[in-house]
């Protein structure tokens, strides 16, 4: 039975984890937009090349925030958490 | 200045010398440390900083960890650089050292200008460039073999309070009432706004250790993996030829140089770059320029 328990425990994290890191696709469609503006931007504009690049990837890093917090997230779920809900386990048996 | 063209003596050559060796000391300490303190263990595997020793305290034990420790190293290696760098500076610059760090002041001085603007903050320099310097060194530091304190999140979430406090420094410049009243200028919106100065130093804190850290645990499963794989597949080869993993050899390179030298780079540019930015928009510089007018006014019509 106890087996079961911690097996289920596992598999809860492991599937959270994954589901944390369905917020990749916001990023990804994000930044995706950006490059593609900036790439415009500097087609029409060679000569803006560095300004353009250097906002972009400012907007970038900002764009991908949400990404990482779902990312800490899924570290946070796959190595600390299984323990600490094993442990919790342990001690209310 | 006539005093180094040619000839330098033998004092200078010394001090020299020691500034660069105070440079490059703490890395090999570092590597020493690591080679002496880390256990043999099997294949890779992904583990956080080590801890040293802990220092008993009243409340709570203070541990040493690997990151605090490899911090460390990197400031005394900034400093030493700092020192070998500027070391001999002559009015017309002579040494190629000398160019690179006129190129590096020059360098951050536009950046803030571009950023910050002239105005209020071109005493900035020396604070963007430490805050980028420490970031980029500390990112680089795993091309070593060192533990990044980056991939840490209390070394980065510490880098994010001091640039918070600096944020509340400058949004306090009119006085406290008005660091308050900022919050509610749309009065229905306060909590948020709240939400949002808390959640600045947060998002940076994560943004910076997310982006070390992904890289690095990207890395070591592509590295174990390919490690499994060259076992599986080469396993049969006779005597030390199986145990060595060819499949290693070239992609986890080619990952290192955009995880560990592109993103490192880029997350330090971008680190300094949003602390310029809120900094900047932080400061509310209008009402800064009325008061002053104000106080002077006041000051004149007391002389008066």
């Amino acid at each position: 039975m106890l087996e079961l328990a911690i097996g289920i425990i596992l598999g809860g994290c492991a599937l959270g984890a994954g589901c944390a890191m369905i917020a990749g696709i916001g990023p990804g469609i994000g930044e995706g937009n950006a490059v593609a503006k900036a790439c415009e931007a500097i087609g029409r504009q060679p000569e803006s090349q560095g300004a353009v690049t250097t906002t972009m990837l400012m907007g970038c890093a900002i764009a991908e925030t949400t990404g990482l917090y779902a990312l800490v997230i899924a570290i946070l779920l796959i190595f600390l958490a299984p323990g600490r809900f094993v442990n919790i386990l342990l001690r209310s048996i | 200045m006539e005093n180094n063209g040619q000839k330098k003596d033998r004092r200078f050559i010394i001090i020299d010398r020691l500034y660069l060796v105070m440079a490059i000391l703490p890395l090999i300490v570092g590597m020493v440390i690591k080679v002496l303190v880390t256990p043999a263990s099997e294949g890779i595997e992904i583990t956080g900083a080590r801890i040293y020793f802990t220092i008993p305290m009243p409340l709570q034990d203070l541990p040493i960890t690997e990151s605090q420790v490899n911090s460390w190293l990197v400031m005394l290696t900034i400093f030493g650089l700092c020192l070998w760098l500027t070391h001999g500076l002559t009015e017309r610059a002579e040494t190629k050292r000398q160019l690179v760090c006129e190129f590096i002041v020059e360098k951050t001085d536009g950046l803030i200008a571009s950023n910050m603007g002239e105005k209020y903050f071109s005493h900035f320099g020396p604070f963007i460039a430490a805050v980028m310097s420490l970031s980029a060194l500390s990112s680089l530091i795993t091309l070593i073999g060192l533990y990044t304190p980056t991939s840490d999140m209390n070394v980065v979430a510490g880098w994010a309070v001091v640039v918070f406090v600096l944020i509340t420094y400058y949004k306090n410049k009119c006085g406290f009432v008005h660091y308050l009243k900022s919050f509610a200028n749309p009065a229905l919106l306060t909590p948020l706004n709240v939400i949002s100065e808390i959640a600045t130093p947060v998002s940076m804190a994560f943004r910076h250790y997310g982006n070390i850290l992904s890289g690095s645990v990207i890395s070591v499963l592509v590295a174990s993996a390919l490690q499994g794989l060259s076992k599986m597949l080469l396993g049969w080869l006779p005597g030390v030829l199986g145990d060595i993993p060819f499949l290693q050899i070239g992609l986890p390179a080619i990952l290192s140089i955009y995880f560990d030298l592109f993103s490192g780079l880029l997350q330090a540019f971008i680190f300094a770059m949003l602390t310029m930015l809120y900094v900047s928009s932080g400061f509310p510089a209008d009402d800064w320029e009325k008061l002053q007018a104000k106080r002077l006014a006041a000051k004149k019509v007391k002389t008066a």
